[in-house]
């Protein structure tokens, strides 16, 4: 599927450029500054090994072509390593803009499940990476620090402020929702 | 000059998975005269990359909550991972810039009985050391030094980029991390791919471990390129995961075999000041735990343990 006549034109006859204002609003205000140089796909560690590739996410975006942006399963190749935005030109912060595209996808209900349950453990244990065996606590006890850290793996009562915070945010409907949809 | 004290943010993997680095922390920072408070109920960061990707203004407020606790007590933080670093310090920084965001996180936190009010700062242990602490000193402790000891680094993402917000240090020439891990008095070596991320942040060791473990071994690869070295140190616990569990993983994943210790930085300096490797429970790292076998003391310039 690369060459030019299995895809068909792209024509913007009325620019919609409602998808570029979710991005500004979401943490991605320079978007509109790209010129297309291409800096950040050639210093990305992740572009040189997989079909992520930034300047065309971006350029994708400007088209309006939301579907696209939010659907595409590399968007999630991006280590956030901030290089592309360290050496961009133009300060788009190609990193932001891609983490703004992806909270817009998730809010549109595109969320790997991996990604979900790490988001479930921070609302069910506080952490993403939980004290969740006894081995870890034993591995602890073995470096001469106190089996339970005085963490939210101590402290049920912080775990529970952050389900109300969930709550209040909708994040938690978010994160069940997928399941729900997934037990279908 | 008072005693500097600051609230120890722990995270997630420094105390669930390499509490060696928590107790190496501890032993460095008392050796320095730096206070280090429990921040009780602190959560998650929560995970910049992952937390970050699905919700910015939930992310935020987790984030804010932890900022909290730190403002209540009226002390700064200080962290020894670059992704707490990031939720923490970037989160402060957004909100004592960006009316809109403070608003909404501060609507978020009323629900808990808590405010953002912006009242302290964020401290990377590397920054901590090098801006308050200071070289001289941690150069003055360094009474068993590391010489001969053949050092790359991995310095990682979040402490210095982007760059131009976090204002640390030159990300593309970065000098201050290295100077800090010199001041154990191994020695340097340079590879190619040193500032290349380890590829474990951004959720793409959660949801893809092989492409994750890809950028690993190309700098693994790098370092044998340049000749190898004895030891690689990081300041971050998320790239000590990926690089020391993740030779494990990559013999699973490549067939491919690498015999890397890697060290956080506090427990590198914990060894130049003098403590001993289990005084901090170095060999629980888990590639030795799952290899069964233990740090090559040799190569590190210590005595065999039994």
């Amino acid at each position: 599927m690369t060459s030019a006549d299995e895809k068909s034109p792209i024509v913007i006859d009325a620019p919609d450029d409602s998808f570029i204002q979710m991005i500004i609003k979401t943490g991605g205000p320079n978007v509109q500054n790209c010129y297309q140089c291409g800096t950040c796909s050639g210093s990305c560690p992740a572009g040189a090994r997989t079909n992520y590739l930034v300047r065309g996410i971006i350029r994708k975006a400007l088209l309006g072509l939301k579907e696209q942006c939010i659907s595409a399963p590399e968007l999630w190749f991006c280590t956030t390593c901030y290089t592309c935005t360290d050496r961009c030109p133009q300060d788009v912060k190609p990193t932001d803009v891609i983490k703004a595209i992806r909270n817009i996808a998730v809010a549109e209900g595109y969320m790997l499940v991996p990604h979900q349950k790490t988001a479930l453990k921070v609302l069910e244990a506080g952490h993403a990476v939980p004290l969740d065996k006894e081995s870890w606590e034993v591995l602890r006890e073995k470096v001469g620090v106190e089996r339970v850290p005085p963490n939210a793996s101590r402290y049920p009562e912080a775990i529970e402020e952050i389900r109300k915070i969930a709550k209040k945010t909708g994040f938690d409907k978010l994160v069940e929702e997928k399941e729900e949809k997934k037990e279908e | 000059m008072p005693k500097q004290s600051f609230y120890h943010f722990l995270g997630c993997i420094i105390p669930h998975r390499y509490p060696s680095i928590e107790a190496a922390a501890k032993l460095v920072f008392k050796d320095l005269g730096v206070e280090l408070l429990d921040m009780e109920g602190a959560t998650c960061c929560p995970a910049p990359g992952v937390f970050g990707s699905f919700d910015r203004v939930t992310w935020a407020t987790i984030a804010a909550r932890n900022l909290t606790i730190a403002e209540a007590g009226g002390h700064p933080i200080t962290t020894g991972c670059n992704g707490c670093f990031a939720s923490l310090w970037d989160t402060n920084h957004e909100l004592k810039h960006d009316d809109e965001l403070r608003a909404a996180v501060n609507e978020n936190l009323a629900e808990i009985g808590r405010e953002f009010k912006g009242t302290i700062e964020v401290w990377h242990y590397v920054d901590a050391l090098y801006s308050l602490v200071g070289l001289e000193k941690i150069r003055e402790k360094a009474t068993r030094p590391l010489k001969g000891v053949r050092m790359a680094i991995h310095p990682g993402c979040h402490w210095m980029r982007p760059k131009q917000v976090k204002k640390k240090d030159d990300s593309e020439h970065p000098h201050i991390f290295k100077e800090i891990c010199e001041a154990s008095g191994a020695e340097y070596v340079p590879y190619k791919d040193e500032l290349i991320c380890c590829g474990a942040g951004g959720a793409v060791r959660t949801a893809d471990v092989k492409t994750a473990l890809d950028f690993t071994k190309q700098k693994f690869d790098s370092l044998l390129e340049a000749g190898g070295a004895d030891v690689v140190v990081t300041p971050c616990p998320f790239c000590e995961l990926q690089l020391d569990m993740g030779q494990v993983e990559i013999q699973k994943f490549f067939d491919a075999e690498y015999h890397f210790d890697i060290l956080h930085v506090m427990e590198l300096l914990a060894l130049a000041f003098g403590h001993e490797p289990e005084e901090f429970g170095l060999t629980t790292h888990l590639q030795y735990m799952q290899r069964k076998n233990q740090p090559n003391w040799k190569r590190l310039g210590i005595e065999a343990r039994a």
